[in-house]
């Protein structure tokens, strides 16, 4: 039986992630994690594969990823039985073409960027409870994609704010499977709440989402009467240099040391050398850093026990433009070590 | 939690980098200013065929369509992050805002892409010098019944 503590989920027999994939762009091939990912493509476009435009090629990113983490797993697209998925397109296209060519039971998602641990919670609940033998977790995000929806056309000459955030060209994918299986366990999954402390400069995600960080790690703590050192790691989806700032200012103040924290905005890209201001953004950027750095460190044994939140901010271009503040939200998973690895 | 929006607002001014005024100055003047240069130069250059008139009007034509060609390749994207007003204000920056959104949405089609979202970023420049325009016609033909 699984127990239910204020916002969290403790699983007594937690599922598992048996199998994961992460795929990027040029400029994540770039960056500090280039070695763990399974796939990273030169021209993100892919235009020889018969992609017309920015949307189709987020979609073939994302069939790339989910291919890679079935065949990592062993299994064909027919033993899916269950698939969440989401990422930051209008009506979640990019999500849904996908998934009309891989064919699996699909609901999909949208948490803008915290939708990776979205998936990951509710993928979690459905493994754990039984309802589900194999689910596909999965997100992703492009770069051009988003650029073009939510800002200006790529070749628009535009100068970005110090706190503008570079959407990833990335993708994650992940394979939950009830407990009992070879895999990193997921021990607990806590939903956040929305969060709006009246940020309302859209160049300043990371600020914008912050609180709803805060409120989760808080959450947690509370519940578990626990702290941020309990943890190997504490990991934040796209908070970026400014965010992560905050996170941190504000923890102290309610009395937390967070010093083992790491944003994946900050991780997936090197913010002095890649020109990406205060770092990536996108569901992309979590889900990636999760499957390229976060589970093979678990896996290995280098960490034994992780706290991983995804942060999203909750706008459109709409109530932006209509003046309405941003709000965020951010979901998190906690992770441990492997059994065999955990012994040791 | 122990924060609320004033506080907040107080702690993110705090937090937000400053952008390198002196610097993104500089490269504003100096790449704005070049482009203004080669637009003389043009200008000069025309005078020895053409009046005074003509040789304005081509110098813009000249410049806009330079600016297309750059557009085109991503090269004005790639000045534009360094030089900011630089690239922004000249006509060059006019035409840019023009092509660069008839590039990005040709994937939805010649009307409903392209037509429809042509004058995304420069239509309000559009609607509003059109508006003041007018406010100055309005004004100007007082002021010639009243002179």
């Amino acid at each position: 039986m699984s127990v239910r503590r204020k916002d969290t989920i403790v699983f007594e027999h937690p599922p598992v992630i048996s199998a994961w994939a992460a795929v990027g762009g040029k400029r994540e091939g770039e960056g500090p994690l280039a070695s763990g990912f399974d796939l990273l493509v030169e021209d993100a476009a892919f235009g020889p594969e018969g992609c017309s435009g920015w949307e189709s090629a987020e979609t073939m990113l994302q069939s790339k990823c989910a291919r890679i983490c079935l065949r990592k797993a062993g299994i064909s697209a027919r033993e899916v039985n269950l698939a969440f998925a989401g990422d930051m397109q209008a009506q979640c296209t990019a999500s849904a073409y996908a998934m009309r060519a891989l064919g699996v039971p699909f609901a999909g998602l949208y948490g803008a960027c915290s939708t990776m641990t979205e998936s990951l919670c509710l993928g979690a609940a459905f493994a754990g409870a039984g309802y589900s033998e194999r689910t596909l977790v999965m997100t992703s995000s492009h770069f051009c994609a988003a650029e073009r929806q939510f800002r200006t056309p790529l070749t628009y000459g535009g100068k970005r704010t110090t706190t503008a955030q570079w959407t990833a060209t990335a993708a994650g994918a992940c394979l939950l499977r009830p407990a009992g299986t070879a895999g990193i366990p997921v021990l607990s999954v806590t939903f956040g709440r929305v969060q709006d402390y009246g940020v309302h400069d859209i160049n300043n995600m990371g600020a914008a989402m912050m609180p709803a960080a805060a409120s989760t790690l808080l959450a947690y703590f509370h519940a578990f009467d626990a702290s941020p050192q309990d943890f190997d790691a504490i990991l934040t989806g796209d908070l970026g240099e400014v965010g992560s700032e905050l996170l941190c200012t504000q923890m102290r103040r309610e009395g937390y040391d967070l010093s083992n924290h790491w944003d994946c905005g900050c991780l997936l890209y090197d913010t002095s050398r890649q020109n990406v201001q205060a770092g990536g953004s996108g569901p992309g950027c979590s889900a990636a850093v999760l499957c390229a750095r976060v589970l093979p460190r678990l896996q290995r044994g280098e960490w034994k026990r992780v706290l991983f939140l995804s942060t999203g901010a909750l706008m459109s271009q709409t109530t932006f433009l209509q003046g309405e503040s941003i709000p965020g939200i951010a979901h998190a998973v906690e992770l441990g070590a492997p059994k065999e690895a955990a012994t040791v | 939690m122990k924060l609320d929006p004033k506080t907040y607002s107080k702690m993110v001014r705090r937090a937000v980098p400053h952008s390198p005024v002196l610097k993104d100055c500089l490269w504003a003047f100096f790449v704005g200013g070049s482009i203004c240069l080669a637009g003389e130069i043009l200008r000069q250059t025309y005078l020895t065929w053409y009046d005074g008139e003509m040789a304005g009007t081509l110098t813009s034509i000249s410049l806009i369509f330079a600016s297309a060609v750059a557009t085109l390749f991503g090269w004005y994207q790639k000045l534009a992050t360094h030089a900011g007003a630089g690239t922004l204000v000249p006509i060059t920056g006019f035409a840019n805002s023009v092509v660069s959104p008839a590039i990005e949405f040709k994937t939805e089609g010649w009307v409903s892409g392209v037509g429809a979202h042509i004058f995304g970023i420069a239509g309000p420049v559009l609607a509003y010098g059109t508006l003041a325009g007018w406010v100055w016609g309005v004004i100007y033909w007082a002021m010639s019944k009243g002179g």
